[in-house]
């Protein structure tokens, strides 16, 4: 079990390099590290002094280390943008983003999760048969598409609800809400349906797939045989079968939800990082952009390393065996 | 050419003992069920059979026609015998048993006959009927012991679960019940290993858990299809020695579905084999295999090499098994036979008497 | 001789299962009649279009902004209306399309060859090269494709400031490849494990015979099936990804737009109720999208050996 999670840290902790690796060569290639450090309105003078202290007339190991030091202080410089520091920007961006994702991510799996169970217990009826296609019809709408159609119905059409931006918000501390305020919670709706609907569809497939296949095997077919009854074949065996490897996928399913908020924060003017990160790639504003992907690949590894942890402890198989368990 | 694999000449009765019969020993005092005891044949109404099965007759609707995978199967499985079922692959022997159980995959369907349990037809029952009617009077043991175990629980919740919906039984009644099991189909340490996952078994240790499952209700019937076919050779031997003990010590019915003749020698009362969808010979074990009456069981057996006497050449069973879609006519067997006549092209031959067994030929049939 | 084994092998298979499945299935029939019309006609658009709406001398300012020909104001000569310019939207449209399907088919096939080379490599090499590649892949494959696609364009676009525009196209294609190697890479390795055991591979590198022309010949049919129902799935969401980066702006340029920089523009006009700009070429790339991946489906049901009857 430590040797397991021992494995899965120092994996983690690999590909957090690799990462901070690109977003280095990023810095240091694409742009002048002195210039992104102090912004455009350095003196000469101040220009040597960091040059020497950031010791880029060092070895290019000896600059990555000093890199990755100050990664882990969270500084990354000042955007080229708008001239602030770009830790104290992400922070002021990250509640959005993450009361977006996290509902979004809510809306999917309490919906998406039961109507793959039920699609693949009845595969015939007339719910299942509509969900199927209506799930099709959601996995070929792109993320934004759904976003302008639902603003061109709800908002312009029907003006039931807002079309952009967060509402009102309660600073809590550090933290910003929307959840307090009835204006919050309206502009949260919209945009939470278009970041979720096409995960909740990829879940409802996924699950109903699965469900079928677990369906077919030949353990379901020995306990039909033993005479159990329907409930306990289809939701303790079943069910549980089929969760197995859908908490694998729907985990890393939810950290790309992270990633798709760019598109929904775009198409709302939501006022999160992604709409941050947009704004980077189209200025070439490379402090942000090198920020941002550190962050998201710490969600990411960190995501994966939880639910690497889950399915150990769901799955009797991965676990070490005692010796001498063997025998004939 | 065929799969069946030849019996062992040692497991055929020496002639002059006598032939194991379906009749029952005195009643044995049951762990499975206690308090009662098994009725004695008397009991059960003059040797009516356990299990009857008249004129079945499984089809596959598919997008080329209806196909007929068996076609006017009948036998019966006395209380207590042990009915063996060769065949080769696609024979129909394994959709046979599963008809009877009532888990025959869609699309396939039973077309036609009845099959018939202590007198009562099962073959059309509703799906909660059928479901007390598994695991509680039929029981099912499939080839592969590690898929026929969900992996994610323990052994034991999965006897305890089996037990409790059939018998009424607190939580701790039935978790002793499932150790006796346990100990009865000879699994060591049994206290310790309850709480074990499958995964954790050997191939054998887990067809004897399989075993124990299968009987852990009780049933009267057990339809084992392939049992040993997935483990290893020295286990094959011990599993079946168990089966065989369990089932005469507690009276229970078996339909032993294999392709090998070894298995079916050692441990069978009667056999029946299977072609095209049809049985083409039924009878008593050593008549069948020391004297075989169908011009396809006649070859199966002359096709075993044989230690004792010298021959050129084995016996070979010219051309193979016909797929469903392209059954020949009159007797299905025809087209390799190498005794053939014009009326085999034409008429199906039913099973007819031929000293002690049953075999499916015209040249058995009675004279006019 | 081995041209031949194909000619028999494709009437085989086209003959029977295969063809008598699309026979039978409306949705892959009707879905593979829209997508040979949406190819059809994008691909023809010069001829096809009624105007061409990228030629400035045709536009005609007045004709800015009119709505769809059968509400007040419309036109039948731009039958789906115009844009703040004055082109026609059905126009713009088959143009966009045009775009859209060749970034898709080019980066599917892109990320093909890449995926289907480090597969068999991976597969066939063995040993550290197989656990490097398949390494990768892993920790490519935490990563959402969008967010690569996004990474790489972003990196193209500061390595090439002023390139940047012509070259818009294949910085596309590559970014979309890249990000989608890995699934064709994993199925194509898992095949070659499979075959790379077998004796005939064997005894031919006895014989001296290259293995990679035994890898080519052997596990390359085999992986045909899945590869195609993963290709084909896989053009549906290039074409989204490449929707979805042209509306944030980091796609192609506007003077080549596809129908995802269509529908950004026409974003710009849902609120003053012009809605057609946006929602025409909107639904036009889901109506394109939604016949690919009912493609996909029914292949990938026709080709999967356990639901024959």
């Amino acid at each position: 079990m430590t040797a397991f999670i021992f494995r899965r840290l120092l994996q983690a902790i690999v590909v957090m390099l690799v990462v901070a690796f690109v977003a280095f060569s990023l810095f240091q290639y694409v742009g002048d590290p002195v210039q992104l450090m102090l912004g455009q309105f350095a003196t000469p003078q101040d220009r040597i002094r960091l040059t020497h202290e950031l010791g880029l007339d060092q070895p290019f190991y000896v600059q990555f280390f000093h890199f990755i030091v100050n990664a882990v202080h969270g500084q990354f410089g000042v955007s080229l943008r708008i001239g602030k520091p770009v830790s104290v920007l992400l922070a002021q961006r990250i509640p959005a983003t993450l009361e977006l994702s996290i509902s979004a991510a809510i809306l999917a799996l309490v919906v998406g999760i039961p109507a793959g169970v039920y699609s693949g217990l009845r595969p015939n009826s007339w719910v299942a048969r509509t969900a199927l296609s209506l799930s099709l019809l959601g996995v070929s709408l792109p993320t934004f598409l759904i976003g302008i159609l639902l603003i061109l119905v709800f908002a312009v059409k029907l003006g039931l609800l807002p079309a952009f931006g967060r509402g009102d918000v309660v600073a809590l501390g550090w933290w910003t809400t929307g959840l307090l305020t009835p204006s919050g919670l309206r502009s949260l709706i919209l945009p939470t349906i278009t970041l979720g609907l096409f995960q909740l569809t990829l879940i409802m497939r996924l699950v109903r797939s699965e469900m079928l296949e677990v369906l077919r095997t030949d353990y379901i077919k020995f306990a039909r045989a033993r005479g159990l009854r329907d409930r306990a074949i289809n939701f303790g065996h079943a069910l549980k079968n089929t969760l197995v490897p859908v908490i694998t996928i729907t985990g890393l399913q939810l950290g790309s939800i992270i990633a798709f908020s760019i598109i929904t924060e775009q198409v709302f003017q939501w006022p999160g990082m992604g709409l941050l990160f947009i704004q980077a790639v189209s200025y070439v504003d490379i402090p942000v952009m090198a920020a941002y992907l550190c962050l998201i690949a710490l969600v990411f590894v960190t995501i994966n390393l939880i639910v690497d942890l889950l399915y150990y402890v769901v799955d009797p198989r991965l676990r070490i065996d005692r010796p001498g368990s063997t025998s004939h | 050419m065929t799969d069946i694999m030849p019996p062992h000449r040692s497991a055929l009765p020496l002639p002059g003992e006598e032939q194991r019969s379906g009749v029952m020993s005195p009643p044995h005092p049951n762990p499975f069920r206690p308090g009662e005891r098994e009725p004695s044949a008397s009991e059960a109404g003059e040797g009516r059979p356990l299990l009857d099965v008249r004129h079945l007759r499984i089809e596959f609707p598919t997008r080329r026609g209806v196909l007929t995978a068996v076609d006017d199967v009948s036998f019966a499985i006395a209380p207590g015998e042990v009915l063996g079922v060769v065949g080769e692959s696609g024979a129909g022997k394994s959709l046979t048993g599963a008809a009877i159980i009532g888990l025959l995959e869609p699309p396939g369907r039973i077309a036609g006959g009845e099959i018939v349990l202590d007198g009562a037809r099962i073959d059309h029952l509703p799906h909660d009927q059928m479901r007390r009617v598994r695991g509680r009077r039929i029981g099912a043991i499939f080839q592969d012991p590690l898929a026929s175990l969900d992996p994610l629980y323990s052994i034991g919740r999965q006897l305890i679960e089996t037990i409790r919906t059939h018998l009424p039984m607190s939580e701790a009644a039935a978790r002793t019940r499932a150790l006796e099991l346990l100990q009865e189909v000879g699994i060591p340490a049994a206290a310790r290993r309850i709480d074990h996952y499958p995964h954790q078994f050997s191939g054998g240790m887990r067809q004897r858990v399989v075993i124990a499952l299968a009987l852990a209700a009780n049933p009267r019937l057990i339809i084992a299809d392939e049992p040993t076919t997935a483990l290893d050779v020295s286990i094959q031997a011990q599993i079946i020695t168990l089966l065989r003990r369990l089932c005469r010590e507690y009276g229970t019915a078996v339909m032993l579905i294999t392709h090998d003749m070894g298995v079916i020698a050692e441990t069978a009362d009667r056999v029946a084999v299977m072609y095209a969808g049809r049985i083409v010979e039924i009878g008593p074990v050593a008549d069948v295999i020391r004297a075989p009456k169908h011009p396809y069981t006649i070859g199966l057996m002359g096709s075993i090499p044989s230690v004792t006497t010298d021959r050129e050449r084995l016996v070979q069973i010219e051309g193979s098994m016909p797929r469903l879609t392209a059954i020949p006519s009159g007797c299905p067997f025809h087209p390799r036979c190498n005794r053939v006549f014009d009326r085999c092209l034409h008429e199906r031959p039913e099973l007819f008497e031929a000293g002690t067994s049953r075999a499916a030929c015209w040249l058995h049939a009675p004279l006019p | 001789m081995s041209t031949n084994r194909v000619a028999v092998a494709l009437r085989h298979s086209w003959d029977s299962d295969l063809a008598y499945s699309f026979r039978h299935s409306p949705y892959a029939m009707a879905a593979a009649v829209v997508f040979l019309l949406c190819v059809g006609s994008s691909t023809f658009a010069p001829w096809v279009a009624p105007h061409n709406p990228f030629d400035l001398g045709q536009l005609d300012l007045s004709n800015s902004l009119k709505p769809p020909m059968w509400l007040d104001g419309g036109d039948a000569a731009f039958p789906l209306g115009t844009d703040d310019q004055g082109r026609d939207i059905l126009s713009t449209i088959l143009f966009g399309a045009r775009i859209s399907l060749a970034v898709g088919i080019c980066s599917v096939l892109f990320s093909m060859v890449l995926g289907v080379g480090l597969g068999l490599l991976a597969g066939y090499v063995g040993g550290k090269t197989d656990a490097f590649i398949m390494r990768v892949a892993d920790v490519q494959l935490s990563f959402p494709a969008i967010l690569i696609a996004l990474l790489i364009d972003g990196v193209a676009r500061a390595l090439l400031p002023r390139a940047h525009e012509s070259l818009a196209f294949y910085v596309l294609v590559l970014s979309i490849g890249v990000s989608g190697w890995v699934q064709y890479a994993r199925t194509v390795r898992g095949s070659t494990l499979v075959e790379k055991n077998k004796e005939y591979v064997q005894a031919a590198r006895l014989f001296g015979i290259h293995p990679l022309a035994i890898m080519a010949r052997h596990v390359l049919p085999n992986v045909l099936g899945p590869v195609l129902v993963i290709g084909t799935i896989h053009i549906a969401t290039a074409i989204i990804t490449e929707a979805t980066l042209s509306f944030l702006g980091v796609g192609v340029p506007p003077t080549q737009p596809s129908l995802g920089t269509l529908i950004r523009i026409g974003n710009d006009f849902l609120f003053s109720g012009e809605w057609w700009v946006t929602l025409f070429p909107g639904i036009a790339l889901v109506v394109m999208v939604l016949a690919i991946n009912l493609l996909g489906d029914w292949l990938r049901d026709a080709l999967n050996p356990r639901l024959r009857t």
